[in-house]
């Protein structure tokens, strides 16, 4: 079995991302997807801080303080990009007019509760930006992390430990073992990577899985 | 290659139904989309709930398509005008419905259906005819009224100029309504004078930006 490089993973989340659309980025790991959006499609980058149209990092030396990304790294504006203030960015966000958004994640649960702000651990530092606004907001949210923690622990749990971000939001979970959707019925898993098992898979993950239609019949 | 512009004005609302609700923008007749109106009285949309400030003026725009029998309520807040006749003999003879809802209130309704805000608190209205039956809060010291957001199945607005991507820039006071109606509607149509390349536009005075519009003809 072989699981995913954070590269490979974010070839595999940019692969879903269809033309024409307004898509937000997580800081953290969600922003390599940029790099790998596929050429062919026109899609549109949106930053909480004010930018529609965001385009790549700048050659050396070309950085503009004044634009950046969420994660406070330089970047640039395609042709037809556009800034706006704070609360119409935010309007964008949590009115529902974002297509996808993809977040970094601690936890998340079964019924596609997230946890990425807080570890609620009695000496960390909450810190939210703009996670909820995203969580609630986004007409799909895609979160993208490793199955496992350095431990090997499951972040995929029956009910999160940490503390939420937002409640039943989370459509489709792309980590570096499996694409897992969150439906109805349950986490249904859409792919895994080539050498593992559905049962291998269950077997690391703390949360009930639904496996993927060509198991149906075994 | 993304792009939302329209061949023409039938294509553009083409897909109205009947029983829609329908944002219009304008301010009286500046900033009114006259074409795309014309476009939607002769497409036959029927029963249709339009929201403007107004309810028409002369015989044209808004005013023929309350003419035409195809509203059946009007969401404003100043229907009575010099050149209101239309709109206020279909009052009087009872074929068409009235909400009045004060401007500022009408203008952040649209703005909260836009931006995902449930609803809000606001002094405006507060012991008048226009908030009664709905929920009070004492805020600071101050009485205030629960106002609830204000979305559309489509927002017809006009501006100066849209790209293919459908970033707008307005002209003069014609932009009024249009900005905050076209966050608020499923389906934003808009009626422009020209559609420049991609990249023409200022990214600093762009008005909307793309995402909140789904089509761009020109008129």
């Amino acid at each position: 079995m072989k699981r995913l490089t954070r590269e490979q993973l974010a070839t595999r989340v940019a692969r879903d991302i269809p033309e024409g659309a307004y898509v937000n980025l997580g800081i953290g790991m969600p922003t390599l997807v940029a790099n790998y959006l596929p050429r062919d499609r026109e899609i549109f980058l949106h930053s909480e801080n004010g930018i529609l149209g965001m385009g790549p990092a700048p050659a050396p030396g070309e950085e503009d303080p004044d634009l950046i990304n969420a994660g406070k790294q330089p970047v640039t504006l395609l042709p037809g990009g556009s800034f706006f203030h704070h609360a119409d960015s935010f309007a964008m966000m949590r009115g529902g007019h974002l297509d996808i958004c993809v977040l970094g994640a601690f936890e998340v649960s079964a019924s596609g509760d997230l946890a990425n702000w807080h570890t609620g651990a009695a000496d960390a530092i909450p810190a939210v930006g703009g996670a909820m606004d995203l969580a609630i907001g986004a007409k799909q949210v895609f979160v993208m992390m490793e199955h496992l923690t350095r431990t090997g622990e499951s972040k995929i749990v029956e009910r999160c430990r940490y503390p939420l971000t937002a409640v039943a939001c989370v459509d489709r979970i792309y980590t570096d073992l499996a694409v897992i959707d969150v439906t109805p019925v349950g986490l249904r898993v859409r792919e895994m990577v080539d050498g593992l098992s559905f049962a291998e898979l269950q077997r690391v993950t703390r949360a009930a899985l639904v496996p993927p239609p060509q198991d149906m019949c075994a | 290659m993304v792009n939302k512009t329209v061949a023409s004005l039938q294509a553009a609302v083409a897909d109205v139904p009947d029983g829609a609700t329908i944002m219009i923008g304008g301010f009286g007749v500046a900033g009114q989309p006259s074409a795309l109106i014309d476009a939607l009285i002769a497409q036959g949309a029927r029963n249709l709930t339009v929201i403007n400030n107004n309810a028409g003026n002369g015989e044209t725009g808004l005013a023929a398509l309350l003419k035409a029998g195809r509203v059946r309520k009007m969401v404003c807040s100043f229907p009575r005008q010099a050149d209101s006749f239309v709109f206020d003999a279909l009052y009087r003879a009872g074929e068409v419905e009235l909400e009045v809802v004060p401007q500022g209130n009408l203008a952040e309704r649209i703005r909260a259906a836009g931006a995902g805000i449930g609803a809000f608190f606001t002094p405006t209205g507060h012991g008048t005819l226009l908030a009664e039956g709905k929920e009070t809060r004492l805020i600071a010291g101050r009485p205030h009224v629960l106002e609830y957001p204000l979305a559309a199945d489509f927002a017809l607005i006009k501006a100066r100029r849209g790209d293919r991507l459908g970033n707008l820039v307005y002209r003069k006071a014609a932009r009024n309504f249009g900005p905050v109606m076209a966050t608020a509607a499923a389906c934003t149509v808009a009626q422009v004078d020209e559609v420049v390349d991609v990249g023409a536009l200022d990214p600093e005075a762009v008005v909307t930006p793309g995402i909140f519009v789904h089509r761009v003809v020109v008129a």
